[in-house]
């Protein structure tokens, strides 16, 4: 069993509850307290990575990373309008979805790698938040191109001001100014308990993934296939695009995580509001009925496997 | 003990329009709202609250005939075609005419 990361396995046990109809539910309080929680602790553990870098070793890979990114709300919006043929907001919608990130998936990755003694570069939680917002942006420009009355005051302050980005920023922030020693006293609640309150999330996402299998019944193949194929290419873009830049091979597990994560809480709240006329049934089904336990099960360790032989050409892990 | 005769609007929508929501009706001439979280269903289906996406809250204004037809209004041409809203307006009989 050393092929799935354990906490995924409260995913599938909440996923069950939701389809046998069980009454176990998460209250709301606490499904907002683990996830200021988790927004925290990924934060801080980055800031205190963070205060090993100079800055301009970060700062060039960023521009990279992100630039690259931007490409993928651009690619899935022609392929949602022309071969889903979903109309224009719907198609945007999605592709902000798609091109912004997901802070539970990476964390299952970390918590993947940390399991196989798998290093990663420490900056890889400022691409998270760095990916975060600029596909929200662009996948709204896409989806009302052309027309009036975008509210971009309140769309920007939706994205960010919302609570994932200035967690995590602060997060990031408090880390780096503490550093590891500043923090240390804090690591008890931050960083021992993380994986196990992230198996409590898990479990209400599997809960409600199993709630939102049903809006994509109606939403037919072409969005399964869509949910499916879109994170594999994402994936396989941060394979690349992280090789390119020398990351290591945890580096690059992350990398085509975040690509091929698919945001399902700062995106449905933010598009919600600057494109209204979007269906968020198909966006959040696929993100996060289809997309994210996709990337659990099969795509984080797919993307260690093959970052494992992009660094060892020749070398085939599965031999 | 003399009653005054008021309108009490309610609106049953998403909880994602809550703060442009506030900002609509104060701009509109509510002097005050009342809000709570809900849970029904719809013609936009079961919206449960089983967590934040899938919220509604239910929005309660006092106000005079006039100000609540405002509302009404504004919110049925802003709004009522790409979210799920409900809204209606009831009579009510209050106590303090000068707070609403």
């Amino acid at each position: 069993m050393s092929y799935f990361e354990p906490v995924i396995l409260f995913f599938m046990l909440g996923a069950i509850a939701g389809f046998v109809r069980s009454d176990l539910r998460i209250p709301g309080v606490l499904y907002e307290s683990l996830s200021i929680f988790l927004l925290l602790a990924i934060g801080l553990k980055g800031g205190v990575e963070l205060a090993r870098y100079q800055l301009l070793d970060v700062a060039l890979p960023a521009l990279v990373v992100v630039s690259v990114g931007a490409l993928i709300p651009l690619a899935a919006f022609p392929v949602l309008r022309r071969v889903g043929k979903l109309s224009r907001a719907d198609a945007g919608s999605i592709a902000a979805h798609y091109g912004s990130v997901s802070v539970v998936t990476f964390a299952v990755g970390t918590a993947y790698l940390a399991r196989l003694g798998q290093p990663a570069e420490g900056y890889m939680t400022v691409f998270l938040v760095l990916l975060e917002f600029p596909a929200l942006v662009i996948g709204a420009l896409l989806a009302r191109h052309g027309e009036r009355g975008l509210p971009w005051g309140r769309v920007l302050h939706e994205v960010l001001a919302g609570k994932s980005i200035v967690l995590l920023l602060g997060g990031l922030t408090i880390g780096w100014l503490a550093g590891p020693e500043g923090i240390a006293p804090l690591d008890r609640v931050f960083f021992d308990l993380f994986k196990g309150l992230l198996a409590f999330f898990l479990l209400e996402m599997g809960l409600v993934a199993a709630g939102r299998i049903g809006d994509l019944r109606r939403a037919g193949v072409f969005l399964l296939a869509f949910a499916t194929l879109m994170p594999l290419a994402a994936g396989a873009l941060g394979l690349i695009t992280g090789r390119l830049l020398g990351l290591s091979v945890g580096g690059i597990t992350l990398l085509a995580t975040l690509y091929a994560s698919a945001s399902y809480i700062a995106a449905p709240a933010a598009m919600r509001i600057a494109v209204p006329a979007a269906n968020p049934a198909l966006s959040i089904g696929a993100a996060l009925g289809i997309t994210f336990p996709f990337n659990l099960i099969v795509g984080i360790p797919l993307f260690h496997m093959l970052a494992q032989t992009l660094h060892h050409p020749g070398v085939w892990p599965w031999k | 003990m003399e009653m005054i005769a008021r309108k009490l609007l309610t609106v049953v929508t998403e909880a994602a329009l809550e703060a442009t929501l506030v900002r609509e009706i104060e701009a509109l001439g509510a002097r005050g709202y009342t809000i709570t979280d809900a849970r029904g269903k719809g013609s936009h289906g079961l919206r449960d609250g089983s967590w934040p996406k899938n919220a509604n809250i239910r929005l309660e204004v006092l106000c005079t005939a006039d100000t609540a037809l405002a509302i009404c209004a504004a919110l049925r041409e802003r709004y009522s075609d790409n979210y799920s809203m409900v809204i209606f307006v009831s009579d009510v009989d209050i106590l303090r005419p000068d707070k609403f």
